[in-house]
């Protein structure tokens, strides 16, 4: 065991950001590549092109990141002590997932000084499927104490392909785990910056306002016109570019192109929170992303990252 | 006699797939090694989260030596077919087969020895067969392997008589290692035998019994509770996910704020359950401010900081609850129902809102049938599905209906209405309550009958094990709801009026009791009676007479059918009707076989100056005095009469098959007596068709 991977006790707990920090220092040592969050609005850390396309292939990979995620939904204009538009997952990517990956999971929980040996940890069942991404994989929930505190996955497909070999996926959502380790009942209380009175930085003071504006633009302001004409545009640029990009072996263009499919993907999300997709229409909509999800993994098999034979 | 023990190991296996796998094990290794040639004296399996376990007591040292005998050509066969054989037999040369002799001349037969094997080859050959070709519901790859199973195996325990058998599937070799606790005892270990694999797994501390970690959960939740003077709230299948979530269970009994209590009592014990497989506690008849979680290790503060970081996650999901429960308060269940036209019901059978406007009239057709209040029934159907908008189901639509019974009591609806939108979706399954008020009996036949006549309009039917509408409950339900409460309703009219509000059918109309019905309704009625019958057969009544009364046709009153069919069971367990039975079917069988024969029917009455003999008198007066009183009988309903009536048929039936001739030579007699069985037939036809009674 490392130095940074022993359990820590009699400390205060850890700050948020001490949080992320500890986690990117452990998943640093066991060789992921530490990235940077993506610089487009998207659902879940899983859309992150480092997860989504780089879990296709047959190149090893492993990375880690912190994810900003957007759930326009979710919205509660910072009246709910939990429930967020914007919060943060921090996500792990091991292809092939190693032998070792639970151990690997659970000493980063030491790591953030959740003891096992005090703390019940559980894996429950919970397998995760992603309709836009066309994705699925079986794995669990784990629990800390009854809490879920992660999302562990076997990727089995993404983008109607087979995952080979299999990737490990491990999502942290930071926010809860960090009222866990802090004792916090509501996440606005968090301490961000782990400093005491007037120099103490919580999580209120640096996303409350942006959680009641962004309730308000989701909820009522963002135009729906707009936004529909965003997502054709969306759209339209995804299917110009996988078609412009493919010189028949190769893709030369599945990166940009997938960019444009995780815009669609949010706009579709900015359209549900306004209500304006009915029941019948919202099956289309998902159906629509997800054809541009899989025509960018297809694209992504026929780059060199994706593992394509020199030609 | 040897022991075999094996184990599978790895991550953590979903808690409800656990019992269907260990049972899997055993079948399928109990399967392999007796075709193998195997036998054993006895099998059993175990599962824990991470570990699947069996136990082969009683094999042999080998499989036995088996002889065959290869028959071969005929020694002047040509030359090829001498080789081809020699080939196929696996024989050095001709010379090592021995010849016979039949009566047609000498032919070639080869004596094979198929020595026996040591178990263990065979079970090296066996076992990976089992682990790559497992049943389970759902299976996966990991890493870069092509092994399937439901989560990543990292080892393989195969002992026979403590030895290693040994074999590798996709890179894991078997040995005779395995590990305790994931975090109490880590450290792999070495096993000997099945014994020692149990004491060394509970040094390690793994209870490996799934019954035996449900008793330990079971049996502490209830001290736990009686200390606290509380009774723990059972529940069978949240035991046994426990059970199946937990190597070494550890009952925590913890608190929540009894402010939360006056949340609804169902409402908090399912976010327990539904989030924390916590179990609920009642102090009295009122759930208590406590719950109790199973952890899955001894901690070394003796569970504090569990109880802890459990007491504060339910808080914060009682508090979601109890959000929930406000803001629905603010709204009333008027207000949902128009927002039913959002919730799809199915896409050929429209939504929500349009299945209740015809569950709300077909409510108020059945409730003067059962005794209930018309506006009383409608207004519980209007309303019955109105809290699927409610952002408590929502959340929990396991509370369908519950929630429904608050909100309407909340906003002073009658009780009768708050019950029956509570009791509408009832009985939801065999065992399940049968709604007792009228109301409520009202607006769970209407929802049920709606439901059937919807889905057999647009023929989606249940075909073998396929039922994803559950509607061979719905119509059990049904019949259970009649029977159990003693309603009568026929059920034809109901139907027919019900399938109007569908489209009209392409299948057409029939004769059925005397009138036109719909061909899809008589086709619904049958499925009824199919469902009645396994009803019948469960409840251990008589069902194989079902089919004898329904093939009276215009059959629809489930409950005088059942009525029937029990007076019909009691007739023929005596030796009267057991007799009469016999007759009546040979009387049924000479007339069909003749009727067959003569492409016509005698169905017109017999002549008295034909009977030539006074037993063909005695018969024609017995069935006409008995014809009028079972009809009378079956018109009151008084099945036992009818019955009892029927008893005077047998003598005059036996006496005349012991003395007369049907197929007598002279045509005229012959008719006569075939007309008089045609009497004979149809005056048994008053109470059932007896030609489809068996024995």
């Amino acid at each position: 065991m490392s130095k940074l991977t022993k359990p820590v006790r009699a400390e205060a707990p850890l700050s948020f950001q001490d949080l992320i920090l500890r986690l990117e220092r452990y998943w640093a040592d066991q060789g992921c590549v530490i990235l940077q969050p993506y610089d487009m609005e998207m659902g879940a850390g899983t859309f992150h092109p480092a997860t989504t396309l780089r879990s296709l292939g047959s190149k090893p990979w492993r990375a880690a990141y912190v994810q900003p995620t957007r759930r326009p939904k979710d919205g509660r204009y910072g009246e709910n002590p939990n429930r967020l538009q914007h919060y943060y997952q921090f996500q792990v990517i091991l292809k092939p997932s190693p032998p070792d990956i639970q151990d690997l999971y659970l000493e980063s929980l030491v790591a953030i000084g959740i003891n096992p040996k005090n703390h019940d940890i559980r894996f429950v069942e919970d397998d995760w499927e992603s309709p836009t991404l066309g994705a699925w994989g079986l794995g669990w929930e784990v629990w800390c104490d009854g809490m879920e505190v992660s999302q562990f996955t076997y990727f089995q497909q993404v983008g109607g392909f087979d995952c080979d070999p299999v990737a490990g996926e491990l999502t942290y959502g930071l926010e809860r785990l960090a009222m866990y380790v802090q004792g916090v009942d509501r996440v606005y209380d968090l301490n961000f910056n782990g400093r005491d009175s007037k120099d103490r930085v919580t999580y209120g003071d640096v996303f409350l306002q942006a959680e009641q504006e962004y309730s308000r633009y989701n909820f009522e302001y963002a135009d729906t016109a707009l936004l529909l004409d965003q997502f054709r545009a969306a759209e339209t640029e995804c299917q110009a570019l996988l078609e412009r990009g493919d010189s028949g072996e190769r893709h030369l263009m599945a990166l940009p192109a997938y960019d444009q499919a995780i815009k669609a993907s949010h706009i579709f999300n900015l359209l549900d929170a306004r209500g304006v997709i009915s029941v019948t229409e919202r099956q289309a909509y998902i159906l629509r992303v997800r054809d541009l999800a899989k025509a960018c993994c297809a694209a992504w098999l026929k780059t060199e990252a994706g593992g394509a034979a020199n030609g | 006699m040897g022991e075999l023990l094996l184990e599978l190991f790895s991550e953590e296996i979903p808690a409800r797939m656990q019992s269907r796998a260990k049972d899997d094990l055993a079948r399928l290794l109990g399967d392999g090694l007796r075709a193998a040639g195997l036998e054993f004296t006895g099998i059993s399996s175990f599962a824990t989260p991470r570990r699947l376990t069996a136990v082969v007591e009683g094999l042999p040292a080998r499989s036995p030596d088996v002889r065959e005998e290869k028959k071969g050509p005929r020694v002047d066969a040509p030359d090829a077919a001498i080789q081809g054989f020699v080939k196929a037999a696996g024989l050095k040369s001709i010379k090592d087969a021995e010849t016979r002799e039949d009566k047609k001349g000498s032919y070639y037969v080869a004596l094979l020895e198929h020595a026996g094997r040591p178990t263990a080859d065979v079970i090296a050959e066996i076992v990976p067969e089992i682990i790559g070709n497992f049943p389970w519901p759902k299976s996966m790859r990991w890493g870069s392997g092509k092994l399937r199973w439901v989560r990543p195996l990292h080892s393989i325990l195969c002992l026979l008589d403590g030895k290693t058998v040994p074999f590798a599937i996709d890179g894991i070799q078997s040995g005779d290692e395995t590990r305790g606790h994931r975090f109490m005892a880590p450290k792999p270990f070495r096993v000997r035998s099945f014994r020692d694999y149990v004491q060394k797994l509970k040094d390690a501390f793994v209870v490996l019994d799934g019954a035996e970690r449900a008793s330990l959960i079971l049996d502490g939740a209830r001290k736990a509770a009686k200390m606290e003077g509380l009774t723990l709230v059972e529940d069978e299948a949240l035991l046994a996910e426990n059970a199946g979530l937990t190597e070494w269970p550890v009952v925590l009994m913890g608190t929540f704020d009894d402010a939360f209590l006056e949340v609804p009592p169902e409402v908090l014990a399912t976010s327990m359950k539904a989030h924390q497989r916590a179990f609920s506690l009642k102090k009295g008849d009122d759930l208590a401010n406590r719950f109790i979680v199973v952890a899955n290790l001894d901690a070394e503060d003796g569970g504090k900081a569990i109880i802890a970081g459990n007491e504060r996650v339910i808080a914060a999901r009682l508090a979601d609850a109890k959000f929930f429960f406000d803001q629905d308060r603010k709204a009333s269940l008027e207000d949902w129902v128009p927002k039913l036209k959002d919730i799809v019901f199915h896409e050929k059978l429209g939504n929500q809102y349009e299945r209740v406007q015809r569950i709300r009239m077909l409510a108020r057709e059945i409730a003067p049938l059962v005794g209930a209040d018309p506006d009383l029934a409608e207004r519980a159907a209007i309303l019955a599905k109105a809290d699927l908008l409610s952002g408590m189901v929502g959340e929990f639509p396991e509370l369908q209906g519950v929630m429904g019974r608050y909100y309407a009591l909340d906003q002073q609806e009658d009780p009768i209405v708050a019950d029956a939108i509570a009791a509408h979706y009832k009985p939801l399954g065999p065992t399940d309550d049968v709604p007792r008020e009228p109301g409520a009996i009202a607006v769970a036949l209407a929802d049920k009958l709606d439901m059937l006549v919807g889905f057999w309009a647009i023929d989606e039917k249940p075909t073998g094990s396929k039922d994803p509408y559950a509607l061979r409950r719905a119509a059990l339900g049904v019949i259970r709801l009649v029977l159990e409460r003693g309603s009568r309703l026929n059920l034809m009219n109901l139907l027919e009026t019900q399938l109007n509000n569908f489209k009209p059918g392409a299948r057409g109309h029939v004769r059925w009791g005397g009138r036109e019905v719909e061909q899809r309704n008589v086709d619904l009625l049958t499925f009824f009676a199919d469902r009645l019958k396994v009803h019948l057969r469960e409840q251990g009544a008589p069902h194989d007479l079902i089919d004898a009364v329904f093939a009276l046709g215009g059959q629809d009153d489930l409950l005088m059918i059942v009525r029937r069919v029990e007076a019909l069971g009691r007739f023929l367990e005596t030796e009267d009707g057991a007799n009469l039975l016999a007759g009546t079917k040979r009387a049924i069988n000479i007339l069909r076989i003749e009727e067959k024969k003569d492409d016509r029917t005698y169905d017109q009455p017999p002549d008295p100056n034909l009977f030539k003999r006074p037993q063909e008198k005695a018969l024609a007066k017995a069935v006409d005095e008995v014809e009028q009183a079972a009809a009378a009988a079956v018109a009151n309903e008084d099945f036992e009469a009818a019955m009892a009536a029927m008893v005077l048929l047998r003598t005059p039936v036996d006496e005349f098959f012991d003395t007369v001739t049907v197929n007598a030579t002279e045509p005229e007699l012959r008719e006569n007596r075939l007309r008089l069985l045609n009497r004979v037939r149809a005056t048994t036809q008053t109470v059932a068709d007896f030609s489809k009674i068996e024995g």
